[in-house]
């Protein structure tokens, strides 16, 4: 009996434990803090199931406390309880109950999998729409009704409907807003479709959900909101961008991009998608999805990119530019601010 | 030859060659504890690696080697020879037979899971192990640099054909083999769950050698199965996979589930509640199993048709399950249970067991998991599923079946404080990763960022694998003390109902000097029911024809390894020359006539099947 004691020792310990950690998390990246429709329905789908299966819980719990409680050997009893075989009103009983509950949670379960499902059908003309393309890792948004192409940043207008069209480039990936609605796959034989509608302007944070290789884990990207009128001007100013410098020593940088960086970079229309697209550089919070955007890791990046992303497709500057070149480059693409302030 | 002369063999060679299953079964056992070690050192690492954000234990190329190797080593290197383990040393047992119906391919199968194994870890002395995940999801597969993926291609062939021949074995031993009067359903529930995992065995496996066989096709032949730029299409690795790997989670969970269906009804002095149903549900489990594997690809895009269809198919399994944890609670419900070590890990895996039933159920609803699909909390299910169904169940057979298997007790104190340790550690690390997963962080992730709130959830989490690895600790010094100065075991210390134990412990080579009669279920219990102290054999005392050991499944594992090392390193003549060694050896075993040898009735103990 005595050993029983450590069971209810643990218990608070438990409880500490679920108190600490249900703090729901981040508020831009928590999917228990939902701030889109999808994540809505999902969350809501995951406290029903939730709701369900704690019920059982405490079902086999109180069956299981009765039976370490009362029928314990005590000691010096050698007498040999009743070797029942079974009940079939109890076999009964708990296939079908159960079978029950799982019904309960079927419904909304095949509902809620056709509603968050696209039917290109029935996808509105004016919709936003984004060509989602991973890239080992990084991320590519191309939005094809509005002639832009960005990396990195994802920007969607606030309160509607924004169609994704997925796909990958080498290995599969996995597109994943937890905030605003859930992941789906980028595969590289076929295309995904899927859907996200956030409630308000704001910054969330995206990440790859799929082991991709050696920087999985660094695969992060950012999801910024805004409402409609801001994201359809941020949308023509970057459709006009031309990545302009302004100084000399930023035009100096310009020609050293020119030189190292446009065969894998684009700025505006020039350029190749090898590499991210950088014509809104300088709004970025990031750099390379990880590292805070400022001038001296921007330079550290393009000096070895190795020792920040192992594995990643870009090459090792820090040889070839010197300082005052990295300087340049520097103040060039920290300069290339399409958003104003 | 005489049984003495049997005795007299060079330790080593008697290791090598035997075909007795109580030996291939410590074997197993052995190997299994070797590499669950192993696989557990490779947790700790990853959890070492996981105790800061954005910490710099190991880099992130060897963490993806870490995590690809502990998943694979813990399914397929440690829980698969272990269960195995028990197959082997148990049921022939427990059916009242003298061997497996095939002891020369018993030995085969365990030699080619150990090339395999070996082959496995090769890449950490061989500049790189694999790095894809268990999973080993084409194109990364396909094209990981370097040879790590090779060795788990062809290391998980190998290792693969030593399970599947394993299955075959046990279908065979227990429809063929079982003692006068043991129908079906007087079998034990572990020889049941033996039973229908071989099953799984034969129909599972094959899917996960062609998987493999198109990887290495594409790895090393230049195919391209799975390259998209020239038409192949991934999903459908992904497809061969799961159809292998979803069956895979009962080929370990369902021995597990046997193990506490003869542990808990001993424990309570009762019968197992419900027989039937238990059979039943085993068998539906086992059905279902194969109907549901596309609730590991619902963010793949197949669609919402096919993701409700799975989905309600993953929710039918539930109720099985949940029939066999009341039947357990209901066996003890109204017993006299006494609370031994084994009996520990049986009743702290119920409510473990059904945490992890749960978030099983929650992972079930398409919509819900596209937020938990590839995330902690994942991680957490799984886990829960699997450390606290198969190692639990795992753990829980060893302190049952150990002095039935090495003839010495543990120690029950040491026993307590290695569950009591383990089951705080195991809660400890699992139980906030659901929340992790929740709060955003992708599961194989090397590192996280500060500042994401993640960082007191990963800590606790590793603190309570630490503890694991102090139970860990604690369990082999039991071994080790015991095994230096324990007491003996008696032949039935526990009690207990079934064959194993109506014989001496360790049980003699030939198991049973005369067949047992079995009378009904609990065929050992009804004896000592009925005053006897022994089984009543099912016929006289005679001659027991006992099969020859050989050397030739070794040297048949030893090809197949010297052939596939050499093709990773594209050595095609020695390639073959591996591959000739092994056919030889096949050819050798056809033309060789083996006529094993007699026990002679004068050298067996005279008092019935009781074999002092
Ligand atoms: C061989 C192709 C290649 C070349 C040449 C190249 N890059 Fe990159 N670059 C990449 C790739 C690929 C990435 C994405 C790395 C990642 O995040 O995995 C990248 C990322 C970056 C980023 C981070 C982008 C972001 O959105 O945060 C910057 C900044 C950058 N490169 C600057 C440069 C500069 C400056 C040069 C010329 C000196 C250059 N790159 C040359 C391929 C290249
Ligand atoms: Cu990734
Ligand atoms: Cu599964």
């Amino acid at each position: 009996m005595r050993r029983w004691k450590n069971v209810w020792r643990f218990l608070p310990l438990l409880a500490v434990m679920a108190l600490t950690l249900t703090g729901c998390g981040n508020e831009q990246l928590s999917a228990l803090l939902p701030q889109g429709e999808g994540a809505r329905m999902q969350f809501n789908l995951m406290m029903l199931s939730l709701y369900i299966m704690i019920g059982v819980f405490i079902v086999v719990a109180i069956i299981y406390t009765v039976v370490l409680l009362k029928f314990r050997r005590r000691k010096g009893d050698n007498e040999i309880p009743e070797q029942t075989e079974g009940n079939v009103t109890l076999e009964i009983l708990w296939t079908t109950i159960p079978i029950i509950l799982l019904l309960i949670l079927a419904v909304p379960t095949v509902m809620t999998t056709f509603a968050l499902d696209p039917d290109e059908e029935k996808i509105p003309k004016d919709a936003i729409r984004v060509n989602v393309t991973a890239h080992q890792y990084w991320w590519e948004f191309e939005y094809p009704d509005l002639e832009v192409k960005t990396s990195q940043d994802l920007y969607m207008p606030a309160g509607e409907k924004v169609y994704f069209n997925l796909k990958s480039k080498d290995v599969i990936h996995s597109f994943w807003v937890p905030a605003i609605g859930g992941k789906m796959d980028t595969n590289t034989a076929t295309e995904n479709l899927m859907w996200l509608k956030a409630d308000e302007a704001g910054t969330y944070f995206g990440k790859c959900a799929e082991l991709c290789g050696p920087s999985h884990a660094l695969m992060d990207f950012k999801v910024i909101v805004k409402d409609k009128k801001d994201f359809m001007a941020w949308a023509d100013k970057m459709k006009a961008a031309k990545g302009e410098p302004e100084g000399d020593l930023a035009a100096q940088g310009q020609e050293i991009f020119q030189a190292n960086c446009i065969g894998c970079h684009a700025i505006g229309n020039e350029g190749s998608n090898v590499g991210p697209n950088l014509t809104s550089f300088g709004d970025r919070t990031t750099i390379a999805g990880i590292l805070e955007h400022n001038e001296e890791n921007l330079k550290k990046w393009i000096k070895n990119p190795q020792d920040i992303k192992t594995g990643n497709n870009m090459p090792q500057f820090g040889k070839q530019l010197s300082d005052d070149e990295l300087d340049a480059l520097a103040e060039y693409l920290m300069g290339l601010k399409v958003d104003g302030e | 030859m005489s049984a003495h002369a049997q005795k007299k063999k060079n330790p080593i060679w008697d290791w090598l060659t035997t075909v007795d299953h109580k030996k291939i079964g410590i074997l197993y056992l052995a190997t299994g504890a070797f590499f669950f070690l192993l696989g557990g050192l490779e947790a700790i690492l990853i959890r070492i690696q996981l105790l800061y954000p954005e910490n710099n234990f190991v880099g992130a190329q060897t963490f993806n080697e870490l995590l690809t190797m502990h998943g694979t080593t813990m399914i397929f290197l440690a829980a698969m020879p272990l269960v195995f383990g028990f197959f082997n040393a148990i049921v022939p047992l427990q059916i009242g037979a003298r061997d497996v119906a095939f002891p020369f391919v018993n030995s085969l199968g365990y030699w080619l899971f150990t090339a395999g194994g070996i082959m496995l870890n090769l890449g950490w002395f061989l500049g790189g192990s694999p790095d894809a995940g268990w999973t080993g999801y084409a194109p990364l597969s396909t094209t990981s640099p370097g040879n790590g993926v090779d060795f788990y291609v062809l290391g998980l062939q190998i290792s693969g054909i030593g399970t599947l021949i394993g299955g075959i074995n046990f279908l065979v031993t227990i429809v063929n083999m079982r003692a006068p009067g043991m129908t079906f359903m007087r079998m034990p529930l572990f020889t049941w769950t033996t039973f229908i995992t071989s099953g799984l065995i034969l129909f599972a496996f094959p899917a996960l050698t062609i998987g493999l066989a198109l990887l290495m096709l594409d790895r090393l032949f230049g195919t391209q199965f799975f390259a998209a730029e020239a038409g192949g299409n991934p999903i459908i690795y992904e497809h061969l996979f799961w159809i292998f790997g979803h069956p895979e989670v009962y080929i370990l969970i369902l021995p597990a589930f046997g193990i506490f269906s003869e542990v808990i009804p001993v424990m309570a002095k009762k019968r197992l509640f419900g027989y039937s149903a238990m059979v039943f549900a085993t068998a539906l489990i086992g059905f279902l199993g194969f109907m549901v594997w596309v609730h590991h690809m619902f963010t793949v895009g197949l669609g919402p048709i096919a993701n409700s269809i799975f989905a309600v198919a993953t929710m039918l399994i539930a109720v099985p399950t949940g029939v066999k944890i009341f039947n357990w609670l209901f066996t003890m419900w109204g017993g006299k249970v006494v609370f031994t070590t084994a009996n520990l890990w049986a009743v702290g895996f119920i409510p473990s067991f059904v945490l992890g039933g749960m978030t099983g159920v929650m992972l079930s609803v398409p919509p819900a998991d596209y937020q938990y699909h590839d995330s902690y909390f994942v991680v957490a299910h799984f886990h829960y599923v699997i450390v606290g169904g198969v190692v639990f169940g795992l753990f829980a057979g060893m302190y049952y079946w150990w002095p039935k298997i090495f003839g010495r007790m543990l120690n029950e104190t040491l026993g307590k404080i290695h569950f009591w340790l383990f089951f705080i550690g195991f809660h400890l690390t699992f139980f906030p990763q659901h929340f992790l997963g929740l709060m955003g962080m992708p599961r194989r992730v090397y590192t996280y960022l500060s500042g994401q709130e993640l960082e007191t959830a990963n800590f606790v989490s590793s603190i309570g694998a630490f503890l694991m690895g102090v139970a860990t600790i604690v369990m082999l010094w039991n071994i080790i003390q015991t095994s230096v100065a324990g007491k003996k075991a008696s032949n039935d210390p526990w009690d207990a109902r079934t064959l194993e134990w109506a014989i001496s412990s360790p049980p003699p080579e030939y198991n049973f000097a005369q067949t047992p009669l079995v009378r009904g279920l609990d065929a050992f219990w009804l004896e000592k029911r009925a005053g006897n102290k022994t089984m009543t054999p099912a016929e006289p005392l005679d001659d027991i024809h006992m099969p020859d050991s050989s050397i030739l499944p070794f040297m048949m594992a030893v090809g197949l390894f010297i052939a596939a090392l050499s093709a990773i390193y594209s050595s095609w003549a020695i390639a073959i020359g591996g591959l000739v060694l092994t056919f030889a050896m096949m050819f050798l075993r056809s033309v060789i006539d083996y006529h094993g040898y007699h026990i002679h009735k004068e050298d067996l103990p005279s008092e019935g099947v009781d074999g002092k």
